[in-house]
């Protein structure tokens, strides 16, 4: 027990300073990898309650595209008529200073994190009394609409766009800005990990495993289930609240229904990402994240034009031939590697049964 | 466990030497080649004008570089682009720039189609310092953000059709006039918008509908009903080329009489052509148009380009493609001033720009706009059943009069 | 008033004909096409490259094939559209449905999802990203003083649509593969026992669904306008209907499809055309929640 906590220890702070010497190594991949950590954020989150509670979401943009647009409004109405600034096409200018740039966006993020944590509370009740593909397809239609309504707002630019404040021009060095939203999507890439890695160990995952196994059992059992299934999607929503924060300030430019609530990209990526990986896994989301992000730069820009026809190719691919992802093939491959010896046993048991 | 720990390590220490040995090896200059790097959509709902924007920019490569490219310190360069597809999608734009600044070593850089990418890639491009020559974003916040890297050849969208608002009060005796609207929910349609309630403050003119498509919209019946119920003296529509089919083919079918119409994109959509008799009279805005007078040395003039254009793609040059086109002899006009690979010289230089090529004169403003270049307006005006769009204001390359008002409908062959 | 019902009812026939498809194939196969808007582009551009025609020669090793098929009206793609489609349908199911059938509803709306996107570039591939219409050249109705319009092409493609969904009904009921089809949506286990043969069945089944969504395609091709990317729309509407009619109640989906034109149309004058696509997507919310609550009571829910 002991050997195999320390070479977790060795593994885990490999990993935070490979993490914190990244930007430095590589420099000109800084933005790659904080896309690469925005994604494992959202892979890893979704997977909490599409992967261990078994409710597919494709809804969870709702919250990045909350974040985003919270995070932005607070950074600039904290200080200024957050009217003016959206309004006719940005006619005034107004800037930020340095103190007033990164107050903003903390107090900013701070919202983006609680705001839809709560929204998915609110709603949870409602959206959560669904179930298998009803409640994917409710999703869908939730993180559509909310593109289409945001691009009607004025407030928040509508149509226009919504042009994020820019990082302060006090700052000459060009390398801060990508440094900063690195370490701070590393940051919050760190706490989802240790938050999900407790999860993984607490009777609350079990509790999750137990509504996506059989829901109702799991309430003939006594447990409050509709409870356990919202906690679950508020948990998923602050980390995706967050990371549209992050996400905003690094594009530096909000389109309703393209950048904020990107349900078909974004929205989908996040599924296929965790399944990429496996789903139901601690490290299958990350890893799956990470292939996926690599080959998605690694090769798309090569095949120019036709990326979307090998990303749907590859989708129907994963899906079809690979829906445990590449963790669960792995374990069913070599279970004993996992040391889940006897919980392998059960588990194909399981699969027989049904 | 310790297995498939080792395998993982090794796997992201191999994954680390990749990369680290992949990092910027690239250069500004190669050879003899100046790189450009532009992200332009070739997928999604912008790729069709994404391509006219990519034949514009490879046929003004292709020229300059087959009479002698770029003068620099008396080597001649030629140019060459590294084109990504930014899949219609900001995020996508902003993260390509990003790219090619960063890991291709970019450091000059075209512009993508449309406002709202553009305006995901200006503040990227602007914290690196590296100069862009934009083509295809209109949109009036982009010259009110300060960026001093940001050089439009284009007129700004808000001007796009204030001129025919003007049109419309003058030949309503001068008096205000009534304005029915939609525009489609994007930055380029809405900053034209901007532009219409200028004018119509300007003029005291009264808006009755203000309709905003959604962009997946083609189906704007509903708003037609109440321009059919409220019978405006004007109705103004903008959504790209998706918004002037959908607008003619409606507009033809539920038989809307009204005195104007005036759109933009009416040349991408190649309107006349989709819908021949039936977008007859229809007012549309244009960058250009080849029937006007400027020159240069390169394409000639106007009538020329769209040949030579018609003959290498086989299609009539809608403008943004000559715009695109324009952005690189903006460029290598630049280039060859500033006789520098200095990014801040040849920022200076394309300050300074001031000069004709067959799309327009080109002067920027303290903003990056081009200050030089009136907008045009042209009417679809057929023969028989051959449609033509003639340019109809302003005056000066006026070849045809303005028809006012549109025939009813029910008067229409 | 009167413009925007008529307008609703038309569409809405349009949009019941796709539904029937999608709750034929759900019913039968028990899968969720996303890619079902897509069929009904595809089936658009088919009416489209009709309308056009076709010229072009295919080189191959040095011999010159020409390919010329003169442009033809429209219209004739309700009936060529769904030919063409019927076979797209039943290869699609023979290279990837067939994987999907038997499994968790999740991995198909996933894989369908994959088919759209494929779908999608490659017919902006083929035919561009230009918006693109075929002009039917029907001229207009007018009623009440030309206060209301009806294009004919409406009428046509409203009636086109009533037309196709009885004589799928008459098909259902009377055919020996209808007989199989509706057997085999009742209990596949049993129909198999009885010698049905279901995957024959199933590959059926996808291919009239793409041949309605090519009749469908066609006359939105008339209708609308035709673009790659506008897919989407017209599956979740489908898929809307569907879940207020329920599986296999044609009349109920004729009516909800006829509702959800109107809905459209007035959500268009109320809220204002930029809310017009969010409120179609609101109500697919509003109505599962309310099924929901209806059904918990009962201590149920959605199956």
């Amino acid at each position: 027990m002991n050997a195999i906590k320390q070479k977790d220890l060795i593994l885990y702070s490999g990993l935070i300073i490979l993490g914190l010497a990244a930007p430095f190594l590589f420099s000109a991949f800084k933005v790659q990898l904080t896309y690469l950590c925005v994604l494992i954020v959202l892979a890893m989150t979704w997977n909490l309650q599409g992967g261990e509670m078994g409710y597919n979401s494709f809804g969870n943009i709702l919250f990045y595209g909350l974040g985003m647009y919270l995070t932005a409004s607070v950074q600039v109405g904290m200080f200024f008529p957050l009217a003016e600034w959206t309004e006719s096409g940005g006619e005034k200018t107004f800037v930020h200073t340095t103190a007033q740039y990164f107050q903003g966006i903390s107090v900013g993020l701070l919202v983006a994190a609680i705001v839809p944590t709560l929204v998915a509370g609110a709603i949870g009740y409602a959206i959560l009394g669904l179930r298998g593909h009803y409640f994917a397809i409710c999703t869908l239609g939730l993180g559509i609409a909310a593109g289409e309504i945001a691009g009607g707002i004025e407030i928040i630019g509508a149509g226009q766009g919504f042009t994020t404040p820019p990082f302060p021009a006090e700052i000459v060095d060009p390398e801060a800005r990508g440094q900063f939203f690195y370490f701070l999507s590393f940051l919050v890439l760190v706490l989802a990990f240790v938050f999900v890695k407790y999860i993984y160990g607490s009777r609350f995952r079990l509790i999750l495993n137990a509504i996506r196994d059989n829901e109702d059992k799991a309430e003939a059992m006594g447990i409050q289930t509709m409870k356990y299934k919202i906690v679950g999607w508020m948990c998923s929503a602050f980390f995706c609240g967050l990371a549209g924060g992050i996400m905003g300030g690094l594009i530096g430019y909000i389109d309703s229904t393209d950048v904020a609530f990107d349900g078909r990209e974004m929205g989908v990526f996040m599924v296929l990402m965790a399944i990429l990986g496996g789903k139901g896994t601690l490290w299958g989301p990350v890893i799956g994240a990470t292939l996926f992000h690599f080959f998605k730069e690694g090769l798309w820009t090569f095949i120019l034009g036709w990326q979307y026809v090998a990303l749907g190719v590859l989708i129907v691919v994963i899906v079809v031939y690979f829906p445990e992802g590449l963790m669960g093939w792995l374990r069913e491959k070599y279970p004993d590697r996992f040391g889940e010896v006897i919980d392998e046993k059960d588990r194909k048991a399981q699969v027989e049964i049904k | 466990m310790n297995k498939l720990v080792k395998l993982f390590i090794t796997s992201v220490s191999a994954i680390t030497l990749a990369l680290a040995s992949f990092t910027s090896s690239f250069a500004k200059v190669e050879g003899e080649y100046i790189v450009l790097g532009s992200a332009i959509s070739l997928t999604g709902k912008y790729s069709s004008n994404g391509v006219h924007t990519q034949n514009g920019y490879n046929m003004a490569v292709e020229r300059i570089n087959s009479m002698g490219g770029v003068e620099v310190q008396g080597k001649k360069y030629k140019f060459e682009i590294i084109y990504y597809d930014d899949e219609s999608n900001p995020k996508r734009a902003a993260q390509l720039a990003e790219r090619l600044i960063k890991q291709d070593g970019v450091h000059y850089m075209l512009g993508p189609y449309s406002s709202g990418l553009t305006k995901a890639i200006a503040p990227v491009t602007e914290k690196y310092k590296i100069p862009m020559v934009e083509a295809n974003g209109a949109s009036r916040s982009l010259f009110t953000k300060g960026y001093k890297y940001l050089f439009a050849v284009l007129s700004p969208a808000n001007q796009y059709l204030e001129v025919a608002i003007d049109l419309a009060v003058e030949k309503n005796g001068g008096k205000p006039v009534r304005i029915a609207q939609a525009f489609e929910q994007d930055a380029f349609s809405q900053d034209v918008r901007l532009g219409i309630l200028d004018a119509a403050k300007r003029t005291g003119s009264e808006i009755i509908i203000d309709d905003k498509l959604p962009k997946e919209l083609n189906d704007m019946a509903a708003t037609l009903a109440k321009v059919k119920a409220t019978k405006p003296d004007v109705l103004v529509v903008s959504g790209h080329t998706k918004g002037a089919l959908t607008a003619i083919r409606q507009i033809s079918e539920m038989k809307v009489d009204v005195p104007m119409l005036a759109m933009t994109h009416c040349d991408a959509a190649k309107l006349s052509k989709q819908h021949g008799k039936n977008s007859e009279f229809a007012l549309c805005a244009s960058q250009w148009h080849k029937n006007l007078s400027y020159k240069d040395n390169f394409f000639g003039g106007g009538k020329k380009y769209a040949k030579d254009f018609t003959k290498e793609f086989g299609y009539d040059p809608p403008y943004q493609s000559a715009e695109s086109s324009a952005a690189l002899l903006v460029f290598k006009d630049a280039f060859e001033r500033a006789n520098s690979f200095d990014r801040d010289a040849v920022r200076d230089a394309l300050k300074d720009t001031d000069m004709q090529t067959f799309y327009g004169n080109i002067k920027f403003g303290p903003g990056g706009q081009n200050i030089a270049k009136p907008m045009i307006l042209f009417q679809v005006r057929c023969k028989g059943d051959d449609c033509e769009n003639r340019v109809v204001a302003p005056t000066k390359w006026a070849s045809d009069k303005f028809y006012h008002p549109i025939p009813k409908w029910s008067e229409r062959s | 008033m009167v413009q925007a019902s008529l307008d609703g009812i038309l569409l809405g026939i349009l949009f019941a004909l796709i539904a029937y498809g999608m709750a034929l194939q759900w019913g039968v196969m028990n899968i969720i096409n996303i890619a079902q808007g897509d069929l009904v582009i595809l089936g658009g551009y088919i009416a489209y490259t009709l309308f056009i025609g076709i010229d072009l020669t295919l080189r191959f090793k040095g011999i010159e094939i020409p390919i010329v098929i003169p442009p033809i009206h429209p219209a004739w793609g309700v009936i060529i559209s769904p030919i063409i489609m019927y076979f797209v349908g039943v290869g699609l199911y023979k290279l990837v449905i067939n994987k999907v059938v038997d499994r968790d509803l999740f991995i198909s709306i996933l894989a369908t999802f994959g088919i759209a996107i494929v779908f999608q570039q490659l017919m902006n591939f083929i035919f561009g990203a230009d918006v693109v219409v075929a002009q039917s050249e029907y001229g207009t109705t007018m009623l009440f003083d030309n206060s209301v319009t009806l294009p004919n092409s409406k009428i046509f493609a409203a009636v086109i649509s009533v037309i196709y969904a009885i004589a799928l009904v008459i098909y259902m009921k009377k055919s020996r593969l209808g007989r199989a089809i509706r057997a085999t949506a009742q209990n596949a286990r049993a129909a198999k026992i009885l010698g049905v043969d279901t995957e024959k069945v199933y590959a059926a089944t996808f291919g009239i669904n793409a041949a309605l969504c090519g009749v469908a395609g066609a006359l939105i091709a008339i209708t609308l306008t035709l673009h790659p990317y506008v897919g989407l729309p017209y599956t979740v509407r489908s898929f809307m209907i569907v879940i207020v009619a329920g599986l296999g109640n044609l009349p109920a989906v004729a009516i909800s499809g006829m509702g959800l034109g109107l809905f459209e149309e007035f959500a268009d004058y109320i809220l204002g055309t930029e809310f017009r696509i969010g409120a179609v997507f609101m109500l697919l919310v509003f109505i599962l929640v309310y099924r929901r609550f209806k059904l918990s009571k009962k201590r149920e829910y959605l199956k």
